[in-house]
């Protein structure tokens, strides 16, 4: 195992401590605002665009890009969005953000305020999410009383109430307005027509905590922990079939089989590895031999994935893959919101498809059925949501085919 | 009190306006009031929901819409301690269909069941994002993880 790399986001979760006010500002904390409030906004967008900070939510869009997307001038308000509504599978890196470090999430958002000429924040926290709910909370109100907030920014604490859908950014701010979570087609994008129809920007919570150490380090320095078009850390979470599954944070360089082998010491089950999940459940599998890529957005884009989220899932070679696509499927079916048609019928037939075939009743049309369902489907939804099933769907069939098949009765 | 007996307290009232003025359109507060009202009354029943809307200006549909599309919200009674446990792939992976069948076996219950005692509801969920607990389930507000049968059995049995 190389050196291990500087940790930066996860510095003080150690401390039982590293919730509170007091830890944060004696290891630097809120240092970064008074040098963003003394900037001009566009030079904190300049910045982050900068440092090759990129989207931790799931598309890994650049974030200073984002942010430049603000229309110029614009008169009324602007609104800041923070998705803590984490729910990809396989993902669990915001809840710990939330639990033991809120105020950099907070003091990132102040600073983000201030670069898109926002007064007022959101943070939209998955409804299950109770505890690093009640810690973000009180955090937000330890900023209020040292004067952190309040002061031209405002942060309100939203709880969402349970549906996966409520990540993808439009749906999201539907749930936020106080309806079901459908997304909304786009254009307009939320920085032109965002939450209460105000221009508004929604950024993971992950993304906006590395926002004050890029403000106090440069920019820089950020880009060069990465790589070429991506900066930084990230804190990938790996778990499954893994003797020491947990949250890791390393370079976005870091490549899959680091991961696996010397932050997560290795494969249980019966040690040998058969199959991975990069970057949360929608992201396409990986085989056994498919491990030596770098962890980052182009990385795995390249090897015909995607970083996602950075949720790991390990399989050994006694997993059924067979059964892992019918969980999968599963949860797609029961999230998918029902707005557009293709994707509402497929999850479900898609499903029903992968628990016959698991059953033993599959028909021999099953998989082609599946993978024609899924071709024909992506891109002809309002959202993202089906385009990623079918990272699973396709994935999974294609690269184990004869154990699907051998299901199948002749 | 109205004819159906749902009405907040004073104190719940003046909790929602808060919440209704933190937000540009009150109608930003209805999950949040949602979330209130059924600490308040249990379960969101269809009084319940007209309740709400009234206090929104709403449409009872809207409410109802709203109510029915999240997992968390209960439109009937519900057992006095909900126990959910994620059966997705990280806890797949590592036995949550066994933990799953022991619960089921020892509260007598499949899924979506309260006890008869009305102690416990029980129910088979998506991922919690707490996957490096795995095999994990959420005992009202708190995430427990490292499941075995004893460790459920002594998780259960604690609740009253």
């Amino acid at each position: 195992m190389s050196a291990p790399a500087e940790k930066i986001l996860t510095r003080n979760f150690h401390r039982p401590d590293s919730h509170t006010l007091a830890t944060y500002v004696e290891t630097g904390g809120y240092s970064a605002l008074p040098k963003a409030l003394a900037m001009e906004p566009a030079q904190i967008v300049d910045i982050v665009k900068r440092s090759n900070l990129r989207g931790l939510g799931g598309a890994g869009f650049p974030t200073g890009a984002k942010w430049s997307f603000i229309p110029k001038g614009h008169a009324g308000p602007v609104y800041l969005v923070i998705n803590a509504d984490e729910g990809e599978p396989g993902t669990f890196k915001d809840r710990y953000l939330l639990e033991r470090d809120p105020h950099a999430l907070v003091e990132g958002m102040a600073i983000a305020a201030r670069a898109i000429g926002s007064a007022l924040g959101f943070v939209y926290i998955r409804g299950e999410y109770v505890q690093p709910w009640r810690r973000f909370r009180a955090a937000v109100r330890e900023a209020y009383d040292a004067g952190h907030l309040g002061r031209g920014f405002d942060v309100v604490v939203h709880r969402g109430a349970g549906a996966y859908i409520c990540g993808e950014e439009t749906g999201l701010i539907s749930s936020l307005e106080g309806k079901k979570g459908w997304p909304k087609l786009k254009p307009p994008f939320p920085a032109i027509k965002g939450a209460f129809g105000a221009p508004t920007i929604v950024n993971n919570v992950e993304t906006i905590c590395h926002v004050p150490h890029i403000v106090n380090r440069g920019p820089e320095w950020f880009a060069r922990l990465g790589t070429r078009t991506q900066g930084g850390t990230r804190m990938y979470s790996v778990s499954g079939r893994v003797r020491r599954p947990g949250v890791y944070e390393a370079p976005v360089g870091v490549t899959l089989r680091q991961l696996i082998y010397d932050f997560g010491g290795g494969v249980t089950g019966n040690g040998a590895l058969k199959a991975v999940v990069p970057g949360g459940s929608s992201a396409a599998i990986l085989t056994a031999d498919e491990i030596d890529v770098t962890m980052d957005v182009d990385g795995l884009r390249n090897a015909g994935t995607m970083a996602g989220s950075a949720g790991v899932i390990v399989m050994d070679e006694t997993v059924s893959i067979p059964e892992a696509l019918m969980v999968v499927a599963r949860f797609y079916a029961h999230e998918s919101c029902g707005q557009c048609t293709p994707c509402r019928e497929s999850t479900g037939w898609i499903y029903k498809m992968t628990e016959r075939i698991v059953e033993g009743r599959g028909r021999k049309e099953d998989l082609d059925t599946i993978l024609d369902l899924s071709k024909r489907g992506v891109g002809t939804t309002i959202c993202a949501f089906f385009d990623g099933a079918v990272g699973p769907y396709i994935s999974y069939i294609e690269k184990f085919r004869g154990e699907f098949e051998a299901l199948i009765p002749k | 009190m109205n004819r159906n007996g749902i009405e907040f307290s004073d104190a719940q009232l003046q909790e929602v306006r808060r919440l209704q003025g933190l937000y540009p359109d009150t109608r930003g507060a209805l999950l949040p009031v949602l979330h209130l009202a059924q600490d308040a009354f249990g379960h969101i029943s269809l009084e319940v929901e007209e309740y709400v809307a009234r206090l929104f200006d709403l449409s009872p549909a809207h409410v109802h819409e709203v109510v029915t599309f999240y997992t968390l919200f209960f439109q009937a009674p519900k057992g006095r301690h909900i126990v959910s446990v994620c059966h997705n792939l990280s806890c797949h992976l590592t036995g949550a269909q066994d933990i799953l069948r022991h619960l089921k076996a020892r509260l007598g219950i499949e899924p979506g069941e309260t006890t008869e005692d009305g102690r416990v509801t029980l129910l088979a969920v998506e991922c919690l994002c707490a996957c490096e607990l795995a095999p994990m389930m959420q005992v009202d507000d708190r995430y427990e993880g490292g499941l075995t049968p004893t460790k459920v059995d002594a998780l259960v049995d604690a609740l009253r």
